[in-house]
């Protein structure tokens, strides 16, 4: 396969079924570009969420390969799964906070995973919790807070090891305007620093926010390419630099 | 690694000390495994000081209905005995103790020992080294002709019979500590799989955010190790009290030869490394069950 330099995912036509049922996704292929930010639509049961279980790599598709920072992840041996978990940062639809852990301990886990030294922890956690706004919640347990504070902790966790890519289902789903415009600033933020950011939603005032988005839409579990994103050579460069936001 | 090492102020698996089943379990498991393994080493030590005591000693018999014959012969046997270069001792049973011996079946009556009731007379001898069946033979021998009423048997033959009693007893409560510590283990697989079940989404969580096996095996070992560690300890205090009752209650029998089934530093050290036994195989235990059960997961 003939593979462009510094792609950060390629799928090449992946299907996912699981037992013996019908494909929830059919036919994927698209590359994901270092420093993009993605939008991915489609109605609900279109498979949205499975397609982002793949990239997250919590599912092995049925068929067709998948590329991750340059290195198969089909072939590759489950040892070896958690270094690339470690650059992927995840919000995921329902949370999963862990219930009996503290605000900070939740955020501060990927950190704690990737062997960050307590004492080198508590201010970029603490930074973290200031910025989603729940710097005087750090130890209240997630059953204590509400639907929309829930999800700032799930993205605060998701974002705090700055990943390579960050993938998040629904992230605004809970949260009111205000702040859902908030997070989305984050994500570009992060995405300004380097970050590839894909976003499911079925919230299509949501794409206007962020101009420079590129858009994929899912219909039925097959990939449709309303602005060209999936495209190579792409339409338009995908790594942007200051000077071309400027 | 302070979450999954030393440091880690959070506790992934949320567990309340000594309040869930698994640490009684243990204690439980222990206590019986000290038990039996005091009780085999007590026999094995009763054992090797009978042995011992028994090894170089062997018993002339002088069966000879006629007083003055049996005296006479014995005497004999005595002088022959003195002789001997391998007899180290030979010494005649007492009157006083034979009827000592005999008083629990023949009654306090029984006049002059050989007079009413012809017993024979005893001759107690102690060879520097082990009786063998050469020697036996030799002394045989040399008594045959000059002292016709003499009977040789080593000491240790009469014991043979309670030396395997002693012996099956030995493997009875090795075949006990291997038990317990095969049902400890089943034990722990079940409490680690029974942790892996309801810690399951806290797992999935650690998993996707990169957390990799080894890390995920080390919280369920180290909280499984806490347990048995206090359920350990708990069990040996068990164990070790319900072991120095028995001792004190066989001691007060006043038995010679359970005197010397008494433990030593050796067996107490012994018996005290169980618990840190049953820790290392808890953990193992552990780390093998919950590595399994993340196998299954991508």
């Amino acid at each position: 396969m003939n593979m462009p330099e510094g792609d950060i995912v390629q799928f090449d036509n992946v299907g996912l079924r699981f037992g013996a049922g019908r494909e929830v996704l059919s036919d994927i292929s698209f590359t994901l570009y270092p420093g993009s930010f993605y939008f991915l639509t489609g109605a609900s049961g279109a498979g949205k969420t499975s397609l982002l279980k793949l990239l997250y790599l919590a599912q092995r598709p049925s068929r067709g390969a998948i590329r991750m920072f340059g290195t198969d992840v089909i072939t590759l041996p489950r040892a070896k799964l958690p270094g690339f978990r470690r650059r992927l940062g995840v919000v995921f639809q329902d949370f999963r906070l862990v219930q009996h852990l503290s605000t900070f301990d939740n955020v501060a886990l990927p950190l704690r995973v990737s062997g960050v030294r307590e004492s080198d922890l508590a201010k970029p956690v603490a930074d973290m919790l200031e910025w989603v706004g729940l710097a005087d919640r750090a130890d209240a347990r997630p059953a204590t807070l509400s639907g929309g504070e829930q999800q700032r902790v799930a993205i605060a966790r998701a974002v705090i090891g700055r990943p390579d890519m960050l993938v998040a289902d629904e992230p605004t789903g809970n949260v009111d305007p205000d702040m859902a415009l908030k997070l989305l600033r984050l994500f570009e933020a992060l995405n300004r620093l380097g970050t590839t950011v894909v976003v499911a939603t079925h919230d299509l005032h949501l794409l206007q926010k962020v101009p420079d988005s590129l858009i994929m839409r899912l219909d039925k579990g097959r990939l449709s390419d309303p602005t060209g994103a999936l495209r190579y050579p792409p339409r338009r460069p995908f790594a942007r630099t200051e000077e071309d936001r400027a | 690694m302070s979450f999954f090492g030393r440091e880690g102020r959070a506790q992934l698996v949320p567990q309340a000390r000594l309040a869930g089943p698994m640490p009684w379990v243990i204690a439980i498991m222990v206590a019986l495994t000290t038990i039996a393994a005091a009780g085999g080493l007590a026999l094995s030590n009763l054992a090797q000081a009978a042995r011992a005591e028994l090894s170089g000693g062997l018993t002339v018999q002088i069966v000879e209905a006629n007083v003055e014959e049996r005296d006479r012969q014995a005497e004999l046997a005595l002088s022959l005995l003195a002789n001997v270069k391998a007899v180290q001792t030979a010494e005649r049973v007492a009157d006083s103790e034979l009827r000592a011996l005999v008083e629990p079946w023949l009654g306090e009556d029984i006049g002059a020992v050989g007079e009413a009731v012809p017993v024979p007379a005893l001759i107690d001898v102690r060879l520097s080294g082990a009786v063998t069946e050469s020697r036996l033979k030799g002394l045989r021998a040399l008594l045959k002709d000059k002292v016709p009423a003499a009977e040789v048997d080593a000491q240790s033959s009469w014991l043979a019979p309670v030396f395997a009693a002693i012996s099956s007893l030995q493997w009875l409560a090795l075949g006990l500590v291997v038990l317990l510590a095969g049902t400890s283990s089943a034990a722990v697989w079940l409490a680690a799989r029974s942790a892996l079940g309801s810690n399951r989404a806290t797992i999935e969580i650690i998993h996707l955010l990169g957390g990799t096996d080894a890390q995920i095996a080390r919280i369920f070992q180290r909280s499984i190790g806490m347990d048995a560690l206090l359920g350990g300890a708990v069990g040996l205090g068990f164990g070790t009290a319900a072991v120095l009752l028995l001792g004190r209650q066989f001691a007060a029998l006043g038995s010679g030869m359970i005197a010397g089934g008494g433990l030593s530093l050796t067996d107490w050290l012994a018996i005290a490394a169980i618990p840190l036994a049953g820790v290392l195989i808890a953990m193992f235990t552990a780390r093998l069950t919950v590595l399994a059960a993340l196998r299954k997961m991508l």
